[in-house]
């Protein structure tokens, strides 16, 4: 039983990083009916940001001999890279999928891939092939409640999500372009001819989706602080499955999925041998999905395109 | 000067020629029908004038402005609005919204003011839905405000679809078939309600049709589109005595 509320725990925080990134994935699809798989690559790009701004703002610190405390830092982080990364989405929409809006949806599939691996190699050739260790800004706490063990980091990592998730809900549903973000996923046709410019939309949508993969990534070096440039791969194609699993182009069903895809796996890990942990987690899955192809919250879209 | 006007417009899909040289001059106040078998080009002439897809070949004004190469919201912006045969409404919003989102770009605040929740992102949201509101009461759709557009009958999801396209202020209002589907109980509050458009907002409409009665009824002005082309033109009756428009829609009369 203990153990049992202790997996949970963890799995909140595993599941924070899924939900955050498949977040991105679900939004650019429900505007532009594309996958931007390079996204797991800004989730890396993201955490190099963060590693970029906290060791400048730590290094900064020092010189003025100011004490500024590590909590500070991590928030003054977050903020800054989530800005900073939202103009890599930008940049990549405008540059890579734009010129591909009336192309088949195979070609901007593989741009998405090609850009992924830009992103990855053009960080091995800039930063060198050695593994990066993030700064740790704060202590780690323990705090024991019953007998489950819970670190200050976890409560932060979990807390942090869910208030960007609460703000993206707030955004999506109060907003005038949350209101056109929602109507382009039911019906993109008639949406421009209500004025609205998709040339603005979609640059929106990939910046927010960018910063939330930028979030994940400082609150991943957070937990794991080891960063490399292939970090993103297999984190990217996770979070793409939990996007699946949510439903395309559903932000709910994304970061539901998100976090269910942590549990499924934590526990998993748990039962099993942890070597199995994928072997189980994703067997699970996809049963889930011969059952609910559209996933939890899918809809039958319309496939035609035209913007 | 004409309101809308076209002026030998081609369009060809690959190498289907899907309209051929289209002409058309809507004066202001004026309800223009366009009619023709299934698959006559109708609709293709409605994205054309849109933006949707940009013609081959001619030109397409409003009030002497060219939108020919600009974008379908800059077009919607510039005066034309329309609505489509299948609805394409947004399942599962709700009615106000519907109407919100075609004032848009009416919605004036920018992203800081929605961060910060400032009097200006209120006070403009407040003002774009007492707008729709009104729009909704005007279609007699008001009580279906907050429920999902998915769960409206038939008739009450186009009557939204009209009070959507009229929000964005246009002076020319494009209808697709707005009889579609409907019982002949429907139609004739149809009839009622364009008429009232007409009236209240002084719009010009091009309408398609299928339903001769409901044109002939409404349009001082008909066009019959054949495989991509006006085969004839003229006043109501001309267009119902008119040989070649029975033979498109009846076939050649067989005299023996």
């Amino acid at each position: 039983m203990d153990l049992f509320l202790q997996n949970i725990v963890n799995a909140l925080q595993w599941g924070s990083f899924y939900a955050l990134i498949a977040l991105g994935y679900s939004m650019v699809y429900s505007i532009l009916m594309l996958f931007n798989f390079a996204h797991g690559d800004i989730f890396m790009v993201g955490a190099y940001i963060g590693f970029g701004i906290a060791t400048g703002l730590l290094a900064l610190a020092a010189m003025a001999g100011l004490p500024v405390p590590g909590w500070l830092v991590l928030v003054l982080t977050i903020i800054i890279s989530m800005f900073l990364t939202s103009f890599v989405g930008i940049f990549i929409e405008r540059v890579g999928y734009r010129p591909l809006r009336e192309a088949p949806r195979a070609s901007a599939a593989i741009t998405g891939l090609m850009i992924g691996i830009i992103l990855e190699t053009g960080n091995l050739a800039l930063l060198g092939a050695r593994r990066l260790s993030f700064p740790s800004l704060i202590d780690t706490v323990t705090f024991q409640i019953g007998s489950v063990y819970v670190t200050n980091k976890k409560i932060f990592i979990v807390a942090v999500s869910l208030s960007l998730m609460f703000g993206l809900h707030l955004f999506i549903q109060k907003t005038k372009w949350g209101m056109a973000m929602r109507a382009m996923s039911y019906d993109f046709q008639a949406v421009p001819l209500m004025g609205v410019s998709i040339n603005k939309l979609a640059p929106l949508t990939f910046a927010i989706g960018s910063g939330l993969a930028a979030a994940a990534g400082i609150l991943y070096g957070l937990a794991y602080p080891v960063l490399d440039p292939y970090m993103g791969i297999l984190l990217g194609w996770k979070a793409f499955v939990a996007a699946i699993l949510g439903g395309r182009g559903s932000i709910l069903g994304a970061a539901l999925a998100g976090f269910l895809l942590g549990f499924i796996e934590i526990f998993a890990a748990w039962i099993f041998p942890s070597t199995f942990r994928d072997l189980i987690a994703y067997s699970i899955i996809l049963l889930i999905l011969t059952f609910r192809p559209h996933g939890f919250f899918g809809q039958a879209h319309s496939t035609q395109l035209r913007l | 000067m004409a309101l809308l006007r076209v002026d030998n417009m081609t369009h060809y899909f690959g190498g289907l020629r899907a309209v051929h040289n289209y002409n058309l001059v809507l004066e202001p106040g004026h309800i223009t029908g366009l009619i023709g078998p299934n698959g006559a080009g109708k609709t293709t002439v409605f994205n054309l004038i849109t933006g949707i897809h940009t013609p081959t070949e001619g030109n397409v004004e409003i009030e002497g402005h060219n939108l020919i190469g600009h974008r379908p919201h800059e077009i919607a912006s510039m005066g034309i609005g329309r609505t489509f045969q299948n609805l394409l409404l947004w399942r599962h919003m709700n009615v106000v919204e519907h109407v919100k989102m075609a004032c848009y770009s009416q919605l004036e605040y920018g992203l800081l003011d929605a961060f910060f929740g400032t009097r200006r992102c209120r006070r403009e949201e407040k003002r774009i839905t007492a707008k729709a509101m009104h729009l909704l009461e005007t279609f007699n759709v008001a009580d279906y405000s907050s429920r999902l557009i998915s769960n409206l009958p038939y008739g009450a999801q186009r009557r939204v679809e009209m009070a959507r396209a009229m929000a964005t202020n246009p002076k020319v209002l494009l209808l697709d078939e707005p009889t579609a589907g409907m019982t002949p109980d429907e139609l004739n509050r149809m009839i009622d309600i364009i008429r009232k458009i007409h009236r209240d907002f002084e719009v010009a409409i091009l309408m398609i049709e299928h339903r001769l009665k409901f044109v002939m009824e409404l349009c001082e002005k008909i066009q019959t589109l054949v495989f991509g082309e006006v085969i004839a033109e003229g006043t109501p009756t001309e267009i119902q005595n008119n040989p070649e428009v029975i033979e498109a829609y009846l076939g050649k009369e067989d005299v023996t």
